[in-house]
């Protein structure tokens, strides 16, 4: 089981939080081309999402990595599920089923 | 070229793909975090193989980036990943 204590802040968060992208930088300064793409999608479907920046956290830093199985940030968690990294929520947006799935998953979007 | 050949032989070994496309993009961060000055910090890959058929998205980049875990342990920085079954990409042309 968990041993990391990361991992049940982690939990907390994506059980508390509908949205939450695990990212560098923040919303408004991110500190990353693929972090930057994420929250410009977000932001697009008018998400309302928590930015958690791992750059000033190093212990979340590597544990959202061990956590998700993922190597690399960003990471965006809705409702508790990962669903990706940049690609993939660009692949997801370009193709309709992120806005499916934030949908269907309850989530408002503005452009529904 | 060093990283980016290993890169190509563990995926040709990992998925067999029928396409397999490594683009170093390193020059384009430069100075950003996790660039190094001799490069090959920062790479596109897009790899189209049928070992990826049935699986999702999350499945398949998994299965990449557990090929490559000694270069992003060590040396790659950013990894832009396309991963497509050979029906799936035939459907993009």
């Amino acid at each position: 089981m968990s041993q990391n204590p990361v991992f049940d802040r982690i939990t907390q968060e994506i059980q508390d939080n509908p949205v939450v992208l695990y990212m560098k930088g923040t919303p408004i300064f991110p500190q990353c081309g693929f972090s930057a793409a994420v929250v410009q999608v977000l932001s697009h479907l008018g998400v309302k999402f928590k930015g958690v920046d791992i750059l000033t956290d190093p212990p979340l830093r590597d544990g959202i990595k061990q956590f998700s199985n993922w190597p690399t940030i960003p990471q965006l968690y809705v409702k508790g599920e990962f669903v990706g990294g940049c690609d993939i929520v660009r692949e997801m947006f370009e193709t309709g089923e992120l806005q499916q799935m934030l949908t269907e998953k309850g989530v408002a979007t503005a452009s529904a | 070229m060093q990283v980016r050949r290993a890169m190509e032989d563990k995926l040709r070994a990992a998925f067999a793909p029928i396409r397999l496309d490594i683009v170093d993009d390193s020059h384009r961060h430069a100075g950003h975090g996790g660039a190094r000055p001799e490069g090959e910090t920062h790479f596109t890959v897009e790899i189209v193989s049928a070992a990826f058929a049935g699986q999702n998205r999350v499945t398949r980049q998994r299965a990449v980036y557990a090929a490559l875990a000694q270069e992003l342990e060590t040396r790659v920085h950013a990894l832009a990943l396309t991963t497509l079954t050979p029906e799936e990409d035939a459907a993009r042309r």
